[in-house]
């Protein structure tokens, strides 16, 4: 099944499973990513309109800070929406509804009420869509207290947890990586869920960790692949959801292989690479055999030309190249 | 339209709570019993009362940055109110919230808020809340003629009318925000807008008549309850004291004459009359409902100062509905 797909899947799951349950945002109704129906033709079966009405299937306006505070007052009495944001850049117009509100009501009222509610943004950098659609602003939703954010990587990953998040009381992010959508994986057809804070150990090492943040992961994979062909063994670990994130998996690689190589789509400064960083710093210094080493996108718009955007994020090769700066190779490198 | 008794003198019960409160609570701020700044619905009582009685118990209601009226308009408890504005642990937010984010879902109160227009799309959302569920309750929110120039407001407005929702957009018109004149920053009048997304809009000229304000947010609840969507409701009223009790505004922005004009309307004096003219109650009986409410204000006082401060651990709760949070912050 694709990453896609999988989305699709958990959403139907979740509707079928709670009539509460509604999905709201641009275009939902015409199922134009794909995650609202089994096909693109709303006479095959398998349509979400078709199947749960326009009543739970709501088609807005372009109106993000509409959509997100309506949704969050549905929320706080008797919903649970999964709310489509498209475009993960997107989520700057709803910003005073997403910190504001969703993130603070539930605290500022004294946990009078709770807000069980999905917001969904995809991702879509590394696909020339210039700097006002290729946004990954996952950490700044890690620095708002009251928010979850999740990063699934996987479609089997992705899945589990978007049911997940709808059966969470709280207010979710997750943000989806449109360069994976296609990706896939063996998923269980039958309903699970993941629980939040748990990472999932992509591959097992003794001599690196190497963290990989959504995209990033299967660059990271691959790239532990290549080195243990050059006799570095490297641990991936995935840590699938940001807030709350799964320290003590990572802490404890980090003290079996002494080092640390993180990376990820966002920008460089305050990502998750660095928390991550700091965690690791803070907490295992004493474990750590080389310094720490981030691969992030650096801290520049996303530029419209192939010919610049190409290179922005994390690859394989040069998460190969980063680690073995730290694993005993001291070729140069300016990444 | 004709009301009973029991309700007309509710309505006054309910003006005279939010008078005698925002009183003390004023004088409690000036002597350093309420920390931080507060906003009193003095003067706008009949507003806020007229809306909220309009409403059942169960409808939902978000309020604005002029705070404690409209949970008491909406039947509060005064105590746990008056604890949370000093910060009290039994506070009606545990001490969270304070005079800017009062909230009491027992009423329907889906809290005040501090971003101007931040409120609104969210009693839009309970509004949608109770069409998708069929519940029948209807949404209102309040907010000032400084929120009608928030955008979010007019998506607000046009998802609602869009889906048909059952919402009453409240603009309790106050002539300023802070210290800026609403004409000078506003282009045309704000009922009038509602046009423009396909709802009724509705001025209520006197908003010192709580039965004006009543008679037409009671039309824009029946409208919305028999599935006919939105309206925007206009209410023209004025506030006695300044924005906020507790900042230092140093400037007079408004003359005498126009304050002398609106507060020689006071809402409760007005309806005192009213009641009286129409023998639904005498003096000594309205003068003995005031000695009531007075005493119940006088209780809140009296169960705030014997109310504890929060532990400092209540800090670290209420943020998320799991625990794991709370281990891994402090």
């Amino acid at each position: 099944m694709t990453y896609i797909a999988a989305i699709g899947a958990a959403q139907r799951e979740a509707m079928v499973a709670d009539k509460r349950v509604i999905v709201i945002g641009e275009d939902v109704e015409a199922n134009v990513y794909g995650t609202t129906g089994g096909s693109k033709s709303r006479a095959e079966k398998g349509d979400f309109v078709q199947e749960f009405g326009r009543n739970r299937v709501r088609n807005t306006p372009i109106s993000e800070e509409a959509i997100v505070g309506a949704s969050i007052g549905a929320a706080m009495t008797g919903l649970r929406p999964i709310v489509d944001l498209s475009y993960s850049s997107f989520l700057y117009m709803a910003m005073d509804q997403l910190v504001n509100q969703a993130a603070k009501n539930r605290y500022m009222f004294g946990g009078q009420g709770s807000i069980p509610i999905v917001f969904r943004s995809a991702m879509f950098y590394g696909l020339n869509t210039g700097a006002h659609h290729s946004d990954r602003p996952y950490p700044m939703f890690m620095n708002v207290p009251g928010l979850k954010v999740l990063v699934p990587a996987s479609a089997a990953d992705a899945k589990g947890l978007l049911r997940q998040a709808v059966d969470s009381d709280d207010p979710v992010l997750i943000f989806e990586s449109v360069p994976l959508w296609g990706s896939k994986e063996e998923v269980d057809e039958s309903e699970y869920r993941i629980p939040f804070g748990v990472a999932r150990v992509r591959r097992e090492g003794t001599d690196v960790t190497i963290v990989g943040i959504s995209g990033s992961v299967p660059q990271a994979v691959k790239a532990a692949e290549a080195l243990a062909e050059q006799g570095i063994s490297a641990e991936v670990i995935d840590p699938r959801t940001l807030v709350p994130l799964d320290t003590r998996t990572i802490l404890e690689s980090v003290r079996k292989t002494g080092r640390l190589v993180i990376a990820e789509p966002a920008h460089r400064t305050c990502g998750a690479a660095a928390e991550i960083s700091a965690i690791v710093a803070e907490q295992a210094f004493d474990a750590l055999r080389a310094p720490i080493r981030r691969v992030t996108a650096p801290d520049m718009q996303i530029p419209f030309s192939p010919a610049l955007e190409a290179g922005f994020y994390p690859t394989a090769d040069k998460i190969v190249a980063v680690t073995r700066t730290i694993c005993g190779n001291n070729a140069p490198t300016d990444l | 339209m004709s009301l009973s008794n029991d309700v007309m003198l509710e309505m006054q019960r309910r003006m005279l709570r939010i008078r005698l409160f925002d009183e003390r609570a004023s004088k409690m701020l000036k002597r350093g019993q309420i920390p931080g700044t507060i906003h009193t619905s003095i003067g706008q009582e009949a507003q806020v009362v007229g809306a909220c009685m309009a409403l059942d118990k169960h409808d939902n209601m978000t309020g604005n940055h002029r705070s404690h009226g409209h949970p008491i308009g909406k039947g509060s408890a005064l105590g746990p109110l008056m604890a949370e504005l000093v910060g009290k642990g039994t506070g009606v937010c545990k001490g969270k919230g304070g005079s800017l984010h009062l909230a009491d879902f027992a009423v329907g109160s889906l809290g005040e808020s501090g971003i101007t227009g931040s409120s609104i799309p969210i009693a839009v959302g309970a509004a949608l809340s109770a069409q998708v569920l069929g519940d029948g309750r209807v949404g209102l929110c309040f907010f000032g003629d400084g929120a009608a120039n928030q955008g979010v407001l007019y998506e607000s407005m046009n998802l609602a009318s869009a889906y048909k929702l059952p919402v009453i957009f409240l603009c309790e018109n106050n002539h300023y925000a802070l210290s800026t004149p609403a004409h000078t920053v506003t282009g045309g009048r704000i009922w009038e807008r509602a046009a423009g997304f396909g709802m009724p809009g509705v001025c209520v000229e006197d908003g010192q008549d709580v039965l004006a304000v009543y008679e037409a947010v009671k039309a824009a609840v029946d409208r919305a309850r028999a599935g006919e969507g939105p309206t925007l409701v206009e209410v023209m009223t004025y506030r006695f004291r300044e924005h906020a009790e507790g900042l230092r505004l140093n400037v007079d922005y408004r003359n005498a004459d126009e304050r002398e004009r609106w507060t020689s309307r006071d809402p409760i004096a007005l309806f005192r009359a009213v009641l009286i003219d129409r023998g639904v109650a005498d003096a000594a009986a309205m003068d003995a409902m005031e000695a009531d409410i007075a005493r119940e204000v006088d209780d809140c006082v009296k169960f705030s100062d014997a109310s504890p401060y929060p532990d400092a651990k209540v800090a670290f709760e209420h943020l998320y509905t799991d625990a794991y949070e709370t281990e891994a912050l402090q």
